[in-house]
């Protein structure tokens, strides 16, 4: 369990690549610097494609939770 | 009395349904195409006037020349869709009222949403910024070269790609590619979203010395010290700036409550019909689908909407699906092209690249007025046709 506090939760679950890094990446742009976005994917691309972006992007990958079927990402923007 | 059927936009996707309708219903439909310009235009030709291999006139037809004699055609502005009320509130005052409703009104660019974009940059996806660019590439003398995207999504995603390697052939045939530098800024770490494509075209882009810079969103330009500055943080100089702009959905769909917060209509992905609403139906680059905005796939999507109102008007049980077919070709240069076939389940496998597809790529942009809008497929490009 995170015990970090979630700004925003957006649910890409079913969504092909590269959708979720697409939305996530929305999300960074509309959001303010702390915020905290959790982005729940079931695409296996997403596994490599969102962790390689927050670190060229220099944002903080905050956890990479494994449910059951997808995966939850907490990213916080850190500037 | 004969159903009415009001259809939104007058573009590939509004045009094929509005005909489709006409031929499958007869006298059984009024069917009325509302387009506030009243032409119809074939967009994947912008990238040929940019690099001065078509002039703007073959681009462009008058819509009523494309449609059945027995569609009408308002040349108006859709402003506001009411869809409890079965209405369109047109932008002169007028009303139409319509038992079933096919939104196809494409897609807006929205420059100003990136600063500096409208000074500092070019871009061929719409026909004054194609003419515009022509001019400044026959200006060009040498220089560096950034051709990128706003965003995600945006029409025809190879076509970035694609006018990448064609400028890059266009500078050679110059004479001035020795003095030219050329990079793709791609917002994903490959060229573009499909990536079996991307794979294909890597290493022809490195082949030809072409740059490629991955995780590049772009967030602002400065047109002044001619720099782009990514969301990730880079920022680029550069000579000659061609970057698609941000797609938003149309305002008459904002306006009327129907969008997502970018204004694509929420969509079933196999019916199409507009969440929530019975008859109303979405095609084209208008959609929420997670699937390419490309004419190929709004072609493929007009004969469901079709077929299922023609269902509903008869009160048969509607039984066609959309199964999230796209088809396009890329060109890749030197006389080549390869061609993309896809579904919602299975993604592309693209040939490598070889002069037939070139060559039938020539072939479609040549017969498309008198077979796309008209629903004339043709029976010699069964690469056209659908596949599975
Ligand atoms: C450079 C470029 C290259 C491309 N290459 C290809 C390719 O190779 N293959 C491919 O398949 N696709 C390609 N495309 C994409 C293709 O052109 C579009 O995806 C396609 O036109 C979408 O069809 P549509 O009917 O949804 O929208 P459009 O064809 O854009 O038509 C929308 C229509 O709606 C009308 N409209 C807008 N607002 C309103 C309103 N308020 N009321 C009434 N009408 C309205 C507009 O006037 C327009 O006529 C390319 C696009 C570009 C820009």
């Amino acid at each position: 369990m995170t015990t970090t506090e979630v700004s925003r939760s957006i649910d890409a679950r079913g969504m092909p690549c590269p959708g979720p890094l697409m939305t996530l990446i929305g999300a960074i742009r509309e959001g303010q610097v702390g915020d905290v976005i959790e982005v729940l994917s079931s695409d296996e691309g997403s596994r490599t494609d969102i962790p390689a972006w927050i670190n060229k992007a220099a944002h903080e990958l905050v956890e990479v939770v494994q449910e059951d079927g997808f995966a939850r990402f907490v990213v916080r923007k850190a500037r | 009395m004969p159903a009415r059927i009001v259809v939104l936009g007058g573009g590939v996707g509004g045009t094929l349904a509005a005909n489709l309708l006409s031929k499958e219903l007869g006298r059984d439909a009024r069917i009325t195409v509302v387009d506030p310009t009243g032409m119809h235009v074939y967009q994947p030709g912008y990238l040929y006037v940019a690099l001065g291999q078509a002039n703007g006139r073959w681009l462009a037809r008058d819509e009523r020349t494309l449609l059945r004699r027995d569609v009408q055609l308002a040349v108006e502005r859709a402003v506001r869709i009411h869809p409890e009320a079965g209405t369109v509130q047109l932008e002169r005052g007028g009303n139409l009222e319509w038992d079933f409703l096919v939104i196809a009104t494409g897609a807006r660019l929205v420059p100003d949403q990136i600063p500096g974009l409208v000074e500092g940059a070019y871009e061929f996806y719409s026909l004054e910024g194609a003419q515009r660019l022509r001019e400044e590439l026959r200006r060009f003398r040498g220089g560096r070269i950034h051709i990128g995207v706003s965003g995600i999504p945006y029409k025809c995603p190879p076509a970035p790609v694609e006018f990448t390697l064609m400028l890059e052939e266009y500078l050679r045939e110059r004479g001035i590619r020795d003095r030219s530098q050329v990079t793709l800024l791609s917002p994903l770490n490959r060229a573009f979203t499909i990536e079996s494509a991307s794979k294909l075209v890597q290493p022809i882009m490195e082949e030809r010395g072409i740059g490629l810079t991955t995780f590049f969103n772009v967030e602002e330009i400065d047109p002044s010290a001619r720099v782009i500055t990514s969301l990730e943080g880079e920022k680029v100089e550069s000579d000659l700036m061609i970057i698609v702009p941000p797609h938003r959905g149309q305002t008459v769909v904002t306006d009327s409550g129907l969008g997502d917060v970018s204004g694509w209509l929420p969509t079933d992905k196999l019916s199409l019909q507009v969440e929530g609403y019975e008859r109303v139906f979405a095609i084209g680059d208008a959609t929420n689908l997670p699937i390419s905005k490309s004419g190929s796939t709004a072609h493929f999507e007009a004969p469901v909407v079709a077929n299922r109102i023609a269902s509903l008007i008869r009160g048969t049980a509607p039984k066609a699906n959309y199964p999230g077919q796209v088809m396009c070709f890329l060109e890749t240069g030197n006389g080549k092209a390869t061609a993309l076939r896809f579904d919602y389940e299975h993604p592309p496998v693209p040939p490598h690249p070889a002069r037939i597809w070139h060559l039938a790529k020539w072939m479609f942009n040549r017969l498309y007025w008198e077979t796309v809008p008209k629903g004339r497929i043709p029976e010699w490009a069964p690469m056209v046709r659908s596949k599975r």
